[in-house]
């Protein structure tokens, strides 16, 4: 009971890194086309300045939990994914550091060198997620100690690539329309037709790539998941079609949930399902039912108050950013 | 080299590195609460000045330890697998809950501070900088509790039906005897580390003029003295405690910390050897009679184990094998870490004695000696971490699990090495781009929020009006 409540909480801390963060790595990756000068890039990444950090402890309570819940299951997915765990991290950080110090830095060039940062930062966890996540559907090859014998390359497989595609397309889409729903005039405009235009690739991409992990790995509960994922991606795109991008949002951010909730749904009741050989179950990688116990109860009381914070920082910053009048010289002054 | 061998240097280079940024966060963290708090009751505004100022500062620390901190909750799996699988059960809770507990809400309230000038009631952003700092602290206990538990493991029981260690209380492990030392002793130089790091930025515009702010600069100063002072005088205190602690735990410890081979009673202190101290043979040696049996037992004439003894304890417990870590280490971190600890907080005595003497004009060098004093508990903590760690080697957690038993069997050296290399190349850049940003903005001292050098992150299009901030009209949300 308390292993499968685990699978589900760590679940939902996925869930919850993906929605936020998401449109935080969608945003990095737009920094450059949506932004026509310096004061564009300001309030585009100030639409997530007070959160991205926030955000971004998901995922590392999401890999705590883990670490508490499951030991057998950290250890063999961050060993097993060595090569694009290290990618992943080299990406947040770099993009971290370039979020806080851009404008901190003296020149216009060090603050380019800081929105690359910020966009390069977002596009390696933004394709190694979907690529790790494809890889927990379609199993790997583990000893029976559960140390994963698969090579980077063999990680990297066309379907893997195609789960790569889509958390890409996915996020940017959300991104976009999560900028257009933060600011006004141009900005939002520019944002909007951003999402128009991304929201058809995703859903192809999305739609392929759901379809091929069914086929690897179904189940009933996996298939409804899945059907909601596409249901939400399209009427995002129906949305931001018709410029309503509050309604947009709910289908990105639906979308986007969804996406490790369908992946876990796919593995149960494996954590991690074997490729050839047998897989890593709840029951095999669990804590003991003490150690499980003492985390319910910390979650149950914590979770809440941290769930209603974050809500409130969103309710404070709930306003849309918008360009100040301002002339050239006090640009160049900048 | 094998991947074990670049496992530990990754995780070396990686911990030591975090726990630089760390301590100056913690310790930035609570002045910069304080300052914000003092300006709220007393209404002055150097109090305010003092808070935006070093709060930016706080920032520049806070992004490379944010930065740092993901590697770290991840390096026990990629490099650590095996550890991880054996005390998962045990040492995941009090991760898990400092992400749960401190990550969220020092990170959600940073935000809150940073961007909730304008937006938020004067109460609730101070409260969002005294929640920023209660989460730095919190998060240092939980990761100290499960360090604490690899150098004195408690609360848990082995299991042969899993082949692992499994909690059996977790009351017992976050009040374990050395987190209770530890967490003190950490937290405290964390406190002289901010206090030397402001005293040093305040010594460099005293020395100066100071300007417009010198009345700020000069405020800055005493305070920041006086809490390296304080903190310096409580963190020996409490460090005391901590080596009776240690000698009782980790006897082989406080052995390589001495360099004492044989078990003797009114042991002497060594203050200073040369020659070769990891083989006994000092040609110079200033000691302080009784002075280790003082600090291991409180008393003159109490027995301290020496490292020949410990050692043929542990094999007769253990099994055969060795036992010492690498002693010179030891015993050169344990001096330079209270050597340079002592320094900070003798140079904070005379800058106050000096300054309540009005004479600090008079003492330029003074002045000069505590800009480069900021450096000094920086040495201080990294000694004392490096100390803690590698003298609990051959041991991962102290008596149940050997490093080398601890190691990643998937990834092959060449992954390791690459990640290492990685790392290290990026954490260089890192350090170089942060301490030249944290000077030029040091030295810069307070800006006006109406000024163009305001950061332009809270005012996108700053030179609009300045009094209300950031140009933002109301929600428009259909």
């Amino acid at each position: 009971m308390l292993p499968e409540f685990w699978f589900g909480t760590i679940a939902v801390l996925w869930a919850g890194f993906v929605l936020l963060e998401g449109f935080d790595f969608g945003v990095g990756l737009l920094l450059p086309v949506l932004s026509r000068d310096e004061i564009d890039r300001r309030i585009v990444l100030r639409t997530i300045g007070p959160h991205w950090d926030g955000n971004e402890v998901w995922l590392l309570v999401a890999g705590g939990a883990t670490f508490a819940a499951f030991p057998e299951w950290y250890a063999t997915v961050f060993s097993g994914f060595y090569l694009p765990l290290a990618l992943i991290l080299l990406g947040l950080i770099v993009r971290g550091v370039c979020i806080e110090y851009r404008h901190k830095v003296g020149t216009a060039k060090e603050r380019l060198w800081c929105d690359r940062g910020v966009t390069a930062g977002s596009l390696l966890p933004a394709v190694l997620l979907g690529v790790a996540l494809s890889n927990w559907v379609r199993g790997v090859r583990m000893d029976e100690g559960f140390h994963m014998t698969d090579s980077f390359w063999q990680l990297v497989s066309p379907y893997a690539l195609l789960g790569g595609l889509t958390t890409l397309l996915l996020f940017t889409f959300h991104g976009a329309v999560f900028v257009s729903l933060r600011t006004t005039d141009e900005l939002r405009d520019r944002a909007l037709g951003w999402a128009r235009r991304l929201g058809p690739p995703t859903v192809l991409a999305a739609a392929g790539w759901l379809l091929w992990s069914l086929a690897l790995r179904g189940s009933a509960t996996a298939l409804g998941l899945a059907a909601v994922i596409a249901l939400a991606a399209v009427g995002a795109v129906l949305a931001s079609r018709a410029g309503r991008e509050g309604r947009a949002f709910l289908g990105t951010a639906l979308a986007s949930l969804l996406v490790p909730i369908f992946v876990f749904a796919c593995t149960y009741p494996d954590v991690l399902p074997g490729r050839g050989t047998p897989g890593l179950s709840i029951d095999a990688a669990t804590s003991s039912p003490y150690t499980l116990k003492v985390m319910t109860v910390v979650a149950l009381v914590v979770t809440p108050v941290v769930l209603a914070y974050e809500a409130w920082t969103y309710w404070v910053f709930r306003q849309r950013l918008t360009r100040p009048p301002v002339t050239a010289a006090q640009l160049t002054s900048a | 080299m094998s991947a074990e061998t670049l496992a530990r240097w990754q995780f070396a280079i990686t911990t030591v590195y975090h726990f630089i940024i760390v301590p100056l966060t913690i310790g930035l963290s609570l002045l910069v609460a304080g300052f914000q708090t003092a300006a709220h009751r007393t209404g002055r505004k150097h109090w305010d000045d003092a808070a935006r100022f070093y709060g930016k500062l706080l920032l520049v620390s806070f992004a490379i330890g944010v930065a740092t901190g993901i590697v770290q909750e991840f390096q026990f799996g990629m490099n650590w697998s095996e550890y991880s699988r054996f005390v998962g059960d045990v040492f995941g809770a009090p991760l898990a809950m400092e992400g749960l507990v401190a990550f969220f809400l020092e990170s959600t309230f940073l935000g809150l501070w940073i961007f909730g000038r304008d937006r938020l009631p004067p109460r609730l952003h101070l409260l969002s900088i005294q929640l920023v700092a209660v989460g730095t602290v919190a998060s240092a206990y939980f990761i100290l509790a499960a360090n604490s538990w690899m150098q004195h493991p408690v609360g848990y029981r082995f299991n042969p039906e899993t082949g692992r260690a499994e909690l059996t209380s977790i009351w017992a492990l976050l009040t374990n005897s050395t987190q209770l030392v530890t967490f003190p002793h950490t937290v405290l130089a964390a406190g002289m580390t901010g206090g030397a790091v402001v005293l040093g930025i305040s010594a460099w515009h005293v020395r100066r003029g100071g300007g417009e702010h010198r009345a700020m600069h000069l405020q800055t100063l005493r305070v920041s003295a006086a809490v390296v002072l304080v903190c310096g005088a409580l963190v020996s205190a409490v460090g005391h405690v901590q080596g009776q602690v240690m000698t009782d735990q980790q006897p082989m410890k406080m052995a390589a910390a001495e360099a004492l081979w044989r078990t003797t009673d009114h042991a002497p202190f060594s203050l200073f050897a040369i020659g070769d101290v990891s083989r006994g043979e000092n040609k110079v040696d200033v000691t302080i009679p009784d002075g280790l049996s003082i600090l291991a037992d409180n008393d003159p004439a109490a027995t301290v184990e020496g490292v020949v003894d410990v050692q043929a304890d542990a094999v007769a417990r253990f099994g055969p094998g060795s036992y010492v870590p690498v002693v010179w280490l030891a015993y050169w971190c344990f001096r330079l870490m209270i050597g340079f600890g002592v320094l900070a907080a003798l140079l904070a005595l005379v800058v106050l004695v000096q300054s309540g003497r009005h004479r600090l004009e008079d003492s330029p060098r003074l002045l000069r000696l505590a800009v480069w004093g900021a450096l000094l508990p920086f040495a201080a903590n990294s000694a004392g971490w490096l100390f803690t760690e590698t003298a609990r080697q051959p041991w991962l957690v102290y008596g149940v699990l050997r490093t080398a038993d601890g190691v990643s069997v998937g990834p092959g050296s060449g992954h390791v090495l690459a990640t290492l290399v990685g790392f290290t190349l990026l954490y260089a850049g890192l350090g170089l781009v942060a301490v030249r940003l944290f000077l030029r903005i040091g030295k810069q001292g307070p800006v006006e929020p109406d000024q163009p050098d305001a950061d332009p992150w809270l005012h996108p299009g700053h030179g609009d009006d300045g009094s209300s901030g950031a140009p933002l009209e109301p929600a428009l949300v259909d």
